[in-house]
């Protein structure tokens, strides 16, 4: 916005083609003043992605090149060996194939269930703002709070959820609803379905309000049925904010920390270590800033990688 | 606190925050309104007691010890012009947080940490060389010796004790009589333990035998390892380069805890422990016979009645693991005499009396085992005396090892008790390689 104010400012006020020009040299001074004036908006921003970015961006690169143990500071370049070392880590392939599995679990049925809650309360009926603001409540709670709570929640010797199911009769023994492979992921999905649904519905339900009502109406005079509507219409004209859902969603899972961090910390028999705990693990269990920078970077270019191919295959889906 | 590195301090905070609180102010009052000597422990000079001039002090400790450093800081700023800002941090931030600020040059005058990671820290040049400074004490070689060791690197001293956390096992004697066991004789061996522990698991009705962190590496090292040491065995061969774990005699450890699982003799949630909640569980008086960390005794309800006895080991003997925090001054401190004088003091008998064996913890002298406090509860001298039994382990690389949720050890006891134990040999090479690497 910035940028562009000054560039508004050039194309309405000075260079009128109607007036007579008396100050012949002028433009060409005030065109560079403009840039200058241009680059004077865009500068604090460029320092702040500079200083914030650009600069650790370049610091992790180094590190990822050096022998730089946490504690005693850089030891000098020793390159590839902390990229190596990373892969061959035996929870490297484990945690990558955790994370993908975990990404494609948390993406559909999130992002199923935050459609089916956008479609429930889009209409302006008596009591949905009630439900879109319960919908939504969760998603005000910070991540690791609500992996708290869940924690709590899921304990079996200290949780409420195990000790009801068995004053119900449901089951004889403690739940240890974190206590296998299987049940860890299951149980962590449904934290973060729990908590980031009523995030998505939000966006899902922007988009659903931008479909103009005319259309439904004509669709409907035409005789389609409700999932003819919602296959021909609703889904094709919501695309954008789906394309939006899916590349934040998929993103944030792929770098899911914090609520493994606190539910399982990556067991039970390391079997839910995503790949950013590895990097925690890396740069503070083992200490070594080194290979964690060069997970980092791995990572890193991963994501690049595939946002561009989901941008591409999104780009690709519009056009046709 | 190798031990409990991470696992018994939020525990600790949710089980009985509040009365811990309550015993360290009551325990501060009391000090606080004491006489004023400020004592530093024995001898005048500057060179050994340090400068208090009244600077101004920052100190570090983690939060599983919170209750003991606040203690003694307390009790310290109360009689001294020098004043300490102590700063408690997360338990799991510790390690990461004296990283990052050894890295910048921030650390605080004085630094306390778990024993284990001591030899991290030392070989990194983190703290000051306090050599002569100890070797002046008049007490020097009564100061826990396995702490010492542990902050000795190329033949320099660096650290003194400054909470000792010793395992010991904990025994609900009111079970014991419902059990028909003699609430006077705890456990002789690992055989008595698992009679015990099965006898009062019969009770039914809610009890169980005994209970241990099972997802907790910190917990295993804590309470597993003195029944392998009690029987002369040791875990590592002396440079902490090769793991020992997979001797007969860890093996005989690991089968007796199976033998728990398999029976249901453990209380539920042993399985998922990760080491938050495993002190909580024993308070509640369903539990037999565990052990605990000594630090939670003056935590226990008033009502329960516990009897305390050493961890043996397959067929006898007594061992511990001398846990705890050690403290040192940061390399880059320009107050060294000044944080000498409180750590002079914090190991001198007075503070060592009058507030850690007031609260009923663990002296760091060996000489003080037997104090005004320690005679009204003979249970403080049974832990006390064990120090000299007991040990600290030494490796470079003992929290990635041993203390890490996704490291080799927690793989290793995790197949030994929960799987049939047949990769204990296995998973002992991945911990040496651990430790080696």
């Amino acid at each position: 916005m910035q940028v562009k104010a000054p560039d508004r400012a050039a194309a309405e006020h000075p260079v009128r083609p109607d007036t007579p020009d008396r100050r012949s040299r002028t433009p060409a001074l005030l065109r560079r003043s403009r840039t200058l004036q241009g680059m004077a908006y865009a500068a604090p921003t460029a320092v702040f992605v500079a200083v914030f970015f650009l600069l650790p961006l370049l610091l992790v690169g180094q590190m990822s090149l050096s022998d730089w143990p946490l504690l005693a500071g850089d030891r000098g370049g020793n390159a590839p060996e902390n990229y190596t070392d990373a892969t061959d880590s035996t929870l490297f392939w484990p945690a990558v194939r955790f994370t993908l599995l975990y990404t494609v679990l948390v993406t559909v049925v999130l992002l199923g269930l935050a459609l089916l809650l956008a479609l429930l309360v889009q209409e302006s009926r008596p009591g949905a703002g009630f439900f879109r603001t319960v919908y939504f409540l969760p998603g005000a709670l910070g991540l690791a709070s609500a992996s708290l709570l869940f924690w709590g929640l899921y304990s079996p010797s200290t949780g409420p959820l195990s000790r009801t199911l068995e004053r119900l009769g449901l089951v004889d023994d403690p739940v240890s609803f974190l206590g296998t492979p299987t049940s860890a992921l299951l149980s962590t999905v449904f934290l973060v379905v729990w908590k980031f649904a009523g995030f998505y519905m939000l966006i899902l339900l922007v988009g659903l309000q931008r479909i103009p009502h005319e259309v439904y109406e004509a669709a409907r005079m035409d005789g389609a049925s409700r999932g003819q509507i919602f296959r021909s219409i609703t889904l094709p004209l919501l695309r954008p904010s789906l394309a939006l859902s899916l590349l934040l969603c998929v993103t944030g899972s792929l770098l899911a920390f914090d609520q493994f961090f606190v539910l399982t910390k990556g067991g039970p028999d390391n079997s839910t270590v995503t790949v950013v705990q590895l990097i925690y693990r890396e740069a503070f269990q083992r200490l070594n800033l080194g290979t964690a920078a060069a997970l980092s970077i791995i990572v890193l270019a991963a994501l690049l990688l595939l946002n561009v191919l989901q941008f591409r295959g999104l780009r690709h889906a519009d056009d046709s | 606190m190798g031990s409990t590195a991470g696992p018994a301090g939020p525990a600790r905070r949710l089980v009985t925050g509040a009365v811990a609180l309550l015993a360290a102010a009551s325990l501060v009052t009391a000090c606080g309104s004491g006489d004023g000597d400020s004592g530093n422990g024995g001898g005048g000079g500057a060179s050994v007691g340090g400068v208090d001039d009244g600077a101004t002090l920052t100190m570090w400790t983690r939060a599983a010890t919170r209750p003991q450093s606040e203690a003694l800081v307390k009790a310290y700023n109360a009689a001294h012009k020098n004043k300490i800002e102590l700063t408690v941090i997360p338990t799991d931030d510790y390690q990461a947080k004296v990283g990052a600020a050894a890295g910048s040059k921030d650390l605080p005058d004085l630094f306390a940490s778990d024993v284990v990671f001591v030899p991290n820290y030392t070989s990194s040049g983190l703290f000051a060389d306090l050599t002569e400074r100890v070797d002046a004490l008049p007490f020097a070689d009564k100061l826990a010796q396995s702490h010492i060791k542990a902050g000795t690197y190329e033949d320099k001293k660096y650290v003194v004790p400054h909470t000792l956390d010793l395992s010991v096992l904990f025994y609900n004697k009111d079970l014991y009589r419902k059990a028909k066991l003699d609430p006077e004789k705890p456990p002789a061996t690992l055989a008595d333990w698992d009679r015990h522990a099965r006898a009062v698991d019969a009770l039914g009705g809610g009890v169980n035998g005994t209970f241990f962190g099972g997802n907790c590496g910190g917990c295993g090292v804590f309470t597993w390892w003195p029944s392998i040491w009690a029987a002369g065995d040791d875990v590592m061969n002396e440079d902490g380069t090769e793991a020992q774990l997979a001797s007969p005699t860890a093996k005989k450890v690991y089968d007796t805890y199976r033998g728990w699982v398999q029976d249901d003799i453990v209380a539920p949630g042993a399985r998922d422990e990760t080491g938050v909640t495993w002190t909580g569980v024993f308070p509640k008086g369903k539990i037999g016979v565990m052990p605990m960390p000594s630090t939670t005794l003056g935590l226990m309800p008033k009502g329960l009645d516990l009897g305390v006895a050493p961890i043996p080991g397959p067929d006898g003997g007594r061992s511990t693991f001398v846990g705890g925090d050690a403290i040192g001054i940061s390399a880059t401190s320009d107050k060294a005499d000044q944080a000498w004088n409180f750590l002079a003091w914090s190991v001198g008998d007075k503070a060592q009396v009058d507030v850690v064996a007031a609260h009923k913890d663990v002296v760091a002298r060996t000489d003080l085992a037997s104090n005004k406090h320690s005679e009204a509860d003979p249970r403080l001298v049974t832990i006390n005396e064990l120090v000299a039994d007991g040990r600290t382990p030494y490796a470079m690389k003992f929290g990635q090892t041993f203390n890490d949720p996704n490291g080799p050890w927690l793989t290793l006891m995790r197949d030994a008790v929960f799987g049939d134990g047949a990769s204990v040999d296995k998973n002992n090479d991945a911990v040496t390689a651990s430790l080696a690497d």
